[in-house]
């Protein structure tokens, strides 16, 4: 292999898989908890993104505390010690939005469009209660090392003229989203509360006519929930930067992510947030470089399909596209 | 055991069920026949608790069940299953019958992480029973297979089989028998006997087969047009002469036309 495809690849790799992976995580992670509540409770969770953001900014504020006690995790983000406060209190918020909104409307049986209107309600609240707790400005929570591989040192060693960053953020957040999904896979598949969740989402009729109580099954479905959002919220928190805005403009690349895998399947969500996450950013890279390093030379122009700014009409582009050529996503979803 | 007062189920405008009044005694196989679109299945719908009726009264021993959710008539020990069968499509056979016992230990995450080994007996038992129950209904071959995948016959055993599960006090079946082939037919004719007399249910059966019925059932109620049109032993409501012009005997209503036309 000449030294310039060598270069391609380590540029690839630096711009294309490293963010890609990292943020399809990010993606996959949000998009499972709205995969669970369409599945289970059977809404469109509007106030998904605001949740992320309100368990985000316990777990800031929880970091924020931790450093002035003078607590840290040494190399670690603090942010993972006070990533338990954070799902507590996001805990507490949905199963308190559960009580006073979503109960009523359960009992009632109303047509999920109401649910859909209801949890636009509950996202206006909580998006209010953050902008008042924590203001609408960015934060910066990260702390410890910063990089596991650096580009300098990478270009010393490799003598490559092109370098590889990896930021230890974005091996946590690889490596905590591997980790959490294969715990909410196991639970899902082999414990009694995991099938008695699947059984409800499956055949809500004969879950009550079983011995399976639907209290438990919503509330462990919340809870789970709560967890998910917090763990996306924080590890793209600490990968970018905690702004509330951003997380409610996060909603539009989840619930994509959601339909593209199939609504309803915890998979689809996982498979939905690395191809929206990849179509982002193979649509918004300018391919210049890329391109002079295989074809020998170097293009005139940026090569850019889409400038940055529009980097959320990929996922509504991916959107309308699933919705016109398959409604149910790739795994046929509306169950888990 | 059952008492129905004056039940009324309306859609809209039509009167699905109008005024029915009936009981269903302790540790009988109660019948209910009647043609198609008398009202049998919504009946049992608001027996059964999956809509409030529009008025009346269900009593359960004496105690007013009307409008309870099912599954609190399921903890109660009253059962049902459906006439378009019902299964947890993307879980195993095995795992639809084991999810029916309420109530498990392992259900909690205190008890499954505290107490380990007190789920594990209790799903032990379980576990047992759900052996037993796809022996006896012929399914053992297909208990690992997704329920979505079973012949519509199989679905029927399986909501057979979901009744099996727990200790019922009175199990409402609606056409279990339909779409089930003769020899198991008569099996599972043989399982509501056995569990009738051996654990001490009692049934209430809906079901079109008339064979069937007199083999099994007494009394019998034969509901038509949202009402109850008769009730007694098998013989006796074949003999009636309401019942045989609403439902069984088409013949002879014909044959009184043709005699008035000629
Ligand atoms: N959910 C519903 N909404 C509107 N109408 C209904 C509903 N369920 C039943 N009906 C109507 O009520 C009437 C009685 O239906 P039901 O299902 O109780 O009949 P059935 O006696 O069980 O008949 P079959 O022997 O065919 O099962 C029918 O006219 C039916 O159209
Ligand atoms: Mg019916």
């Amino acid at each position: 292999m000449s030294t310039d495809t060598i270069n391609a690849l380590v540029l690839f790799a630096n711009f294309i898989l490293v963010p890609g992976i990292t943020y399809g995580s990010q993606l996959a992670l949000g998009a499972l908890g709205i995969t669970l509540v369409y599945a289970v409770l059977r809404f469109s969770n509007f106030a998904h993104g605001d949740t992320m953001a309100f368990g985000c900014m316990f777990t800031i504020l929880t970091t924020w505390w931790l450093q002035s006690m003078g607590v840290s995790l040494g190399p670690l983000p603090t942010a993972l010690l006070a990533l338990p406060v954070g799902i507590a209190m996001t805990a507490v918020l949905v199963i308190v939005f559960d009580k006073l909104v979503y109960k009523h409307y359960r009992e009632q049986k109303s047509a999920p469009v109401v649910f859909v209107i209801a949890s636009v309600g509950v996202m206006f609240v909580t998006n209010g209660l953050v902008r008042f707790i924590i203001g609408p400005n960015d934060q910066q929570f990260s702390d410890g090392m910063r990089f596991l591989v650096r580009a300098r040192d990478f270009k010393k060693a490799t003598g490559l003229d092109e370098g590889l960053t990896i930021k230890l953020t974005q091996g946590l957040t690889v490596v905590i989203a591997i980790v959490a999904m294969l715990l909410l896979f196991y639970f899902l598949q082999r414990t009694r509360t995991g099938k008695a969740m699947r059984a409800y989402s499956d055949n809500e009729d004969l879950a009550l006519l079983s011995g399976i109580d639907p209290k438990k099954v919503v509330i462990t479905t919340w809870l789970i929930v709560a967890a998910l959002t917090t763990l996306a919220g924080v590890l793209y928190g600490l990968d970018k930067s905690f702004k509330p805005f951003t997380y409610f403009q996060l909603l539009l690349p989840m619930f994509a992510a959601a339909i593209v895998g199939g609504v309803g399947k915890p998979l689809g969500a996982i498979l939905g947030g690395f191809i929206v996450a990849f179509s982002e950013i193979l649509l918004t890279y300018a391919y210049k470089k890329l391109i002079g390093y295989i074809a020998g030379e170097r293009p005139e122009t940026l090569v850019q399909l889409l400038s940055t700014d529009y980097k959320f009409a990929v996922s509504f582009m991916i959107l309308v596209v699933v919705l016109l050529w398959r409604p149910t996503g790739i795994l046929r979803g509306k169950t888990i | 055991m059952i008492r129905v007062e004056n039940l009324v189920k309306h859609f809209g405008g039509v009167k699905a069920v109008n005024g029915v009044s009936l009981t269903i005694e302790e540790g009988t196989i109660t019948g209910l026949i009647g043609p198609n679109g008398a009202g049998k299945t919504t009946l049992f719908n608001c027996i059964a608790g999956a809509f409030p009726p529009t008025g009346g009264d269900i009593y359960l021993d004496g105690e007013r069940i009307t409008g309870l959710k099912p599954h609190e008539l399921f903890s109660r020990g009253l059962l049902r299953t459906f006439q378009i069968a019902h299964e947890f499509s993307t879980l195993t056979v095995r795992d639809n019958l084991m999810m029916v016992p309420g109530e498990q230990p392992g259900e909690s995450l205190w008890n499954a992480c505290v107490f380990p080994t007190r789920a594990h007996t209790r799903e032990k038992e379980i576990s047992d029973r759900v052996d037993d129950i796809v022996d006896f209904l012929n399914i053992k071959h297909v208990e690992h297979e997704l329920a979505g995948n079973l012949s519509g016959g199989q679905k029927k055993l399986l909501e057979l089989g979901r009744t099996m599960m727990v200790d019922a006090k009175i199990v409402f079946l609606d056409e279990v028998g339909a779409g089930v082939n003769r020899t198991l037919l008569n099996t599972i004719g043989d399982a509501i006997v056995r569990l009738n007399q051996e654990r001490g249910y009692t049934f209430c059966m809906i079901e079109h087969d008339m064979a069937f019925i007199s083999r099994l059932c007494d009394p019998v109620i034969v509901m038509a047009e949202g009402e109850v049109l008769a009730t007694g032993t098998a013989e006796e409501v074949q003999q009636d002469e309401g019942v045989i012009e609403a439902y069984l005997g088409g013949g002879r209503k014909v044959a009184k036309n043709t005699d008035a036309a000629s």
